[in-house]
């Protein structure tokens, strides 16, 4: 369960938030909208931890050039993120493997996990968001 | 027990609103407490009190409205995707409040167990 | 404490259920409500998958979801417990948390 660490002004409780992304960008919000979350959270001085498995490990590859379909290319913002102390950005191994990609090809450093790895990680949150 | 749901999608579209709400009903109907019910993504349609459904069909927002009056239920449409969806203070049904994403981090934070509903 | 999964799409059509499977560990719950609820029917190619994940995981199935559906606790896996509305509550409040496999 989440630790409860004294804070100023009283006990202030810190759980492990873990948002899971596991869809694609531009094809649906739900990538853009995620990291909107992400990014209030960080203010809330919580452990965060982000997943990027199955098709989410796009929203993280290089090169994205959004002007032909009229969308905002917000994948830079990833790179934004250990300026808001979020710097637990995992991707899944099988995940980046079925779809022919290495580390190398995307956009921010992350950790990567086998399947096995990952799912001790998500047990060990107390909350999952997944979009 | 202390709950918080999370709607990630619109009404009729998906039955994700439609299964949180029975997820809430049974709750509460066995005791529990409902900290928040938040409204995100396209869910934030939820609020939308100009949805007129057929009279033979269940109206979604207004079950969530009743279901909020009759146990004091907080539920809060995020403004940020509410906006861009044009959903807005003149527009809210009964019972919706229009706040932060802050209030999804602290309905984790608050609740025992948040349970999301999404596509 | 274990975890408790759900998973709300029919795994004829998509690959979720796959992934949950993937990444969950032996001891856990898996809950299947919405379209999900055909992945537990002996009647489809999935149900075998579903047969082998639930030797060693808890899978759940919800009812009204079933019936809605036009199929019968009978026509569910050996294995797989049906639950309602009040029975997902339950499991949501004996697991350590919940993560949806949207």
């Amino acid at each position: 369960m989440s630790d409860t660490e004294a804070g100023e002004g009283g006990n202030r409780k810190v759980k492990r938030f873990m948002i899971v992304n596991r869809k694609a960008p531009y094809g649906t919000i739900y990538a853009l909208e995620a990291l909107e979350v992400v990014l209030i959270g960080a203010a809330f001085d919580q452990d965060v931890s982000l997943v990027f498995a199955d098709d989410g490990v796009y929203q993280l590859k290089k090169g994205q050039q959004t002007k032909g379909i009229g969308q905002k290319n917000f994948s830079p913002s990833y790179r934004a993120l250990g300026d808001y102390d979020i710097e637990k950005l995992y991707v899944e191994r099988e995940s980046l493997q079925a779809r022919g990609l290495a580390p190398a090809d995307l956009l921010v450093p992350v950790r990567v996990l086998g399947s096995a790895e990952l799912s001790v990680l998500m047990d060990e949150q107390d909350v999952v968001l997944s979009f | 027990m202390k709950f918080g749901i999370l709607v990630n999608e619109g009404p009729y579209q998906h039955q994700a609103s439609d299964s949180a709400y029975q997820f809430a009903v049974a709750a509460l109907a066995k005791g529990h407490e409902i900290y928040r019910v938040f409204f995100y993504n396209d869910g934030v349609n939820n609020a939308n009190k100009l949805t007129e459904p057929p009279q033979d069909d269940r109206n979604i927002t207004r079950q969530w409205s009743a279901l909020a009056a009759e146990h004091n239920l907080d539920m809060v449409v995020c403004v940020a995707a509410g906006l861009r969806r044009g959903i807005k203070a003149e527009i809210l049904a009964p019972g919706f409040n229009i706040s932060g994403l802050g209030q999804l981090i602290q309905a984790g934070i608050e609740a025992d167990r948040l349970v999301v509903f999404g596509d | 404490m274990a975890v408790l999964h759900t998973t709300n799409k029919s795994p004829l059509q998509t690959r979720d259920l796959e992934s949950c499977l993937r990444l969950t560990r032996p001891g856990c719950g898996i809950l299947l409500l919405e379209d999900a609820v055909y992945g537990a029917l002996k009647s489809t190619e999935a149900g075998a998958r579903l047969a082998e994940a639930a030797k060693d995981r808890r899978i759940y199935v919800l009812g009204p979801d079933l019936a809605a559906r036009g199929f019968t606790p009978e026509e569910v896996i050996a294995g797989v417990e049906v639950v309602d509305y009040g029975g997902f509550v339950d499991l949501v409040a004996e697991h350590h948390h919940v993560q949806a496999w949207v």
